[in-house]
């Protein structure tokens, strides 16, 4: 009986998986990769060549964009995981065994809110008359209300705290593995704080750092609402090109284009930081 | 007529030969045991039995029934697994009602049989409490139950006894006979702890590397194993290295590895001038110049006390060490002291050395 | 070590710090809600509930307000409809991946895990453009208009589907991972046919993780924008509303409703979700 019982349940179980995979993931990246080689000469007469791309490249405008997007995502990424792995090797290592679950979960409780939700929050607190601007007044420590958003550092402060908690997981999970008998030796052996820290800690944590690391990047070049929302219309975000390009100007070819680009290019930023750190995509994204 | 039959099934994953024509009848209503290391193949012969495997050779037979085209599901032989497998998701009641639910008894007769195995194994009125809230013993119980319920032809038990701590394990030991007799079940019970073996067992099949190295009582294991795995395996023995020097009819002198030389039974065709090992109970030897048959000079390393069991320890004059059972504990010996170890060589027994 | 209280104290200083940091924004979005003022900012006029429950402008509240409504109601009907198909098929990739072998395994689980890593507003486009590419063939060729096709809920639906579905299995194979073969074993050897081991021992073991891939498939959902708004039609979900409602309309206390209604219910889910895995420990 087993046999061709087994083999008729592997193609029911397969078969949800390739349509899934095929026709909602693949398929559609070959799509808007054709799309992005086509160039519209009429109404329905297409030429097909790298001509988009080379538009996107001669565009300085386009071309900063996606500079500009790449680099805050470094100073996010850079800056969530100076300010989560304290909290990460807090709850880890230093909070009661009692408080961690406890901990763990409030860092836990924006992921449950909705970005819209939150991008909204700031809004409330930072714009000209919102809560913080007009509480400085009130205590006279500024003279006028200012405004608060649609500037570079607010963008940052707001993407730093959508992807904090995609850095603080997979390091807190790391750091719960490491035996504290380790930190004890290397005190033990005379190490300094700072030693210890960066001999002992770091490389042990590695793994949830990279995994970290390229989660939240990912996340913050593939934000849309964060940059938008607290950067204004002119945040220059390269996913706001793409809406733009799609759904305003309705000109598929270039929005296609930028798309590609950006998959491509947070890919190999990915792959890049993979082989850097010698990990696999399977075990980094898929801890938690 | 057999309960179980297994006729030289073998098993190969590959080149790996697990079990190798293994053969065993188990009469009904015995107590039946296999003895042997891990990774004899105990476990896959026991796998094949219940289906879970398919043997690549030879034949079992339930009553007399072959089964090998039989899947698990519709053979009459249950199985208590190492770790009990009791369903996390149901009651106690539901675990002992699956099989007969399965089955497909009436709804009604149900509760009275779950009700009457749980008396049975002396656990009345469990039937709501979760796994959880069992103690060890009494999952094992009911795990016991959940298959008994069903009235198997072979209740086959796979280390089950292994997870306990050892004051446990000692009471379930005595535990799991009485059930066995109060059942008139036949048992197949697996195991690598000897003692669990002889002490439960009618019978017992001592495994090695995929074969049976011999079948017998308990006694007969240990009064008179076929071979040097089985007298090393069952019971303790002090084992000595050396080499034939001479036969002498049924008894052979064997100059020993380090220096010096004993007598013993000659219990295989080893000839003179191949490597053997001698195997002595420690029960079998005696202290002191008046004891007869050869004899082994050296001291006393040290007195290991554990009531009933203790041994001395002796450091021969060659550096071998041997146990002497010390039953009286006297205490008159004192370590440094020298002394004269004696065993009669009829209680001792050469097996040609054991390869690996 | 006399440092170390100091340190120690500054330490939790700035953990004191890291929450107020987290919930700042939420406080703010939640509390202005029930302050009686057309702003959702200071002063403080007084504690009402007029954003939720007044009938009549200028405040009309969230439980009056039409398009609001509309889209709580199509968010929910995406979000059920979405967290089960996901959950299924989740099931089925989880057994795919943790029970069967097959050529190229290492290939397909990465292919499992790339929808995590693409960002939402491509998947969303590319999901678009492959619809409509379609949609646009049939219609050239057989002169039929496929209104699926087109941006509306279905789409949603598939595209929030796209990634949600990696996210479930990875959370339904964790639990088969742990779950002890012997039990099937048990349930064979105890007569059980395979559909009935697969119905009264496996899948009942999974149903904790699957309760819990299901809420955060909802909650998802739910929040989801990136993809969305790329294949939004006319029958937007809630927070497609709201971004509409904050972009023309600017921000009024009734979103600040609409945040504390979100808040609360993903609150209770996840709540829930968090209740029904801790129960079962056997």
């Amino acid at each position: 009986m087993g046999r061709d019982a087994g083999k008729l349940s592997l193609t029911l179980l397969m078969t949800p998986f390739l349509l899934w995979i095929g026709l909602l993931i693949i398929l559609p990246q070959i799509g808007i990769g054709y799309v992005s080689l086509r160039e519209k000469v009429s109404y329905d007469e297409f030429h097909y060549g790298l001509k988009n791309y080379v538009d996107f490249i001669s565009e300085p405008v386009y071309r900063n964009t996606l500079f500009r997007t790449a680099w805050m995502s470094i100073v996010v990424t850079a800056l969530a995981l100076v300010v989560g792995f304290p909290v990460a090797y807090y709850i880890a290592k230093i909070a009661r065994q009692k408080s961690r679950a406890a901990l763990f979960l409030m860092c836990l409780i924006p992921l449950w809110v909705s970005d819209l939700v939150r991008a909204y929050g700031w809004i409330v607190l930072l714009r000209e008359t919102g809560v913080v601007s007009r509480t400085l007044v009130a205590l006279g420590i500024i003279g006028q209300p200012v405004e608060m958003l649609y500037n570079d550092a607010t963008v940052v402060m707001g993407l730093v705290y959508t992807v904090v908690l995609f850095m603080i997981v997979p390091l807190t999970s790391t750091l719960q593995g490491m035996d504290d008998a380790l930190l004890e030796a290397g005190y033990n052996l005379g190490g300094s704080r700072l030693t210890v820290f960066r001999r002992i800690i770091v490389p042990y944590a590695m793994p949830g750092i990279v995994s970290g690391c390229i989660i939240t990047f990912m996340l913050t070049a593939g934000s849309y609402l964060t940059p938008v929302l607290l950067g204004g219309k002119n945040s220059s975000w390269f996913t706001e090109q793409i809406y733009n390009q799609f759904i305003t100007r309705y000109n598929w070819e270039a929005g296609a284009t930028f798309g590609v680009t950006l998959l491509v290019f947070t890919s190999f930023v990915v792959w890049l930081g993979l082989k850097l750190t010698g990990q696999s995509l399977a075990t980094t994204v898929a801890k938690d | 007529m057999y309960d179980l039959s297994c006729d030289r099934v073998t098993k190969a994953f590959g080149k790996f030969v697990a079990v190798d024509e293994v053969s065993l009848d188990i009469p009904s209503g015995s107590f039946f045991s296999i003895l042997g290391p891990s990774g004899c193949g105990k476990t896959t012969l026991m796998r094949m039995i219940a289906g879970f495997e398919t043997p690549s050779g030879g034949d079992i037979r339930i009553k007399g029934e072959s089964v090998l085209s039989l899947p698990p599901n519709k053979r009459n032989v249950k199985m208590v697994f190492q770790h009990l497998a009791l369903f996390p998701m149901m009651n106690v009641g539901e675990n002992i009602a699956y099989g007969l639910r399965c089955r497909g008894d009436a709804k009604a007769e149900i509760p009275a049989k779950v009700a009457r195995v749980l008396e049975r194994v002396g656990l009345p009125g469990v039937e709501e409490k979760q796994i959880g809230q069992l103690s060890g013993g009494q999952r094992q119980r009911i795990a016991i139950a959940r298959c008994m319920v069903l009235e198997p032809d072979v209740l086959l038990l796979d280390e089950p006894l292994g997870a306990l701590d050892l004051k446990l394990r000692e009471h379930m030991k005595i535990e799991l006979k009485q059930l066995q007799h109060q059942f008139e079940t036949t048992f197949l019970y697996i195991t690598h702890d000897q003692s669990e073996a002889l002490v439960m067992s009618d019978r017992v099949a001592v495994m090695n590397r995929g074969r049976f190295e011999q079948i017998g009582t308990p006694r007969e294991l240990y009064d008179d194993p076929v071979s040097g795995f089985v007298a090393g395996f069952v019971g303790d023995a002090n084992c000595l290295a050396g080499k034939i020097a001479e036969i002498r009819g049924g008894e052979v002198r064997v100059e020993l590895d380090g220096g010096g030389a004993v007598e013993a039974r000659r219990a295989d065709d080893s000839a003179v001038g191949d490597a053997v090992e001698v195997f002595v109970r420690p029960e079998a030897m005696r202290i002191g110049e008046t004891a007869e048959g050869t004899r082994i000079a050296g001291t006393v390393d040290s007195l290991l006390f554990n009531g009933a069991n203790s041994r001395i320890l002796v450091k021969a004059e060659r550096g071998q060490l041997v146990e002497v059972a010390d039953p009286g504990q006297s205490g008159e010996l004192t370590p440094g002291a020298s002394v004269s170890v004696g065993f009669s060589p009829a209680r001792a027994r050469a097996f040609a050395r054991r390869t690996a | 070590m006399q440092s170390s209280t100091g340190l120690r104290l500054v330490y939790r200083a700035y953990m004191v710090v890291f929450f107020l940091f987290l919930v700042a924004p939420l406080v703010a979005a939640g509390v202005f809600a029930f302050n009686d003022s057309l702003f959702p900012s200071l002063p403080w006029n007084g504690f009402t509930l007029d954003w939720f429950f007044s009938p009549v402008e200028p405040k009309l509240g969230l439980f009056h307000d039409e398009r609001l409504l509309r889209g709580l109601e199509n968010s929910l009907y995406i979000g059920v409809i979405v967290a089960a198909l996901s959950v299924a098929a989740g099931t089925c990739n989880a057994f795919l991946f943790e029970r069967r072998a097959f050529p190229l395994k290492g290939l397909a689980y990465i292919l499992l895990i790339i929808p995590l890593v693409i960002p939402g507003v491509i998947l969303g486009i590319s999901i678009l453009v492959l619809a409509s590419m379609i949609a646009n063939w049939i219609d050239l060729n057989f002169g039929l208009f496929i209104t699926w096709l087109r941006p509306g809920i279905p789409l949603i639906v598939l595209g929030q589907f796209s990634f949600l579905t990696t996210i479930t299995s990875l959370v339904i194979a964790a639990r088969l991972q742990k779950f002890d073969m012997a039990l099937e074993e048990a349930a064979l050897n105890l007569g059980a046919g395979k559909l009935r081991v697969l119905a009264t021992v496996t899948l009942p073991f999974l149903y904790p993780a699957m309760f819990s891939a299901f809420v955060v498939a909802f909650l998802v959902s739910f929040e989801n924008f990136n993809t969305t708004l790329m294949l939004v039609g006319s029958d937007a979900p809630l927070t497609i509303t709201m971004y509409d409602r904050m972009v023309k309309a600017g921000s009024t206390p009734v979103l600040n409703a609409v945040s504390v209604v979100l808040m609360l219910g993903s609150g209770l889910l996840a709540l829930a979700s968090v209740l029904v895995q801790r129960e079962p420990k056997a």
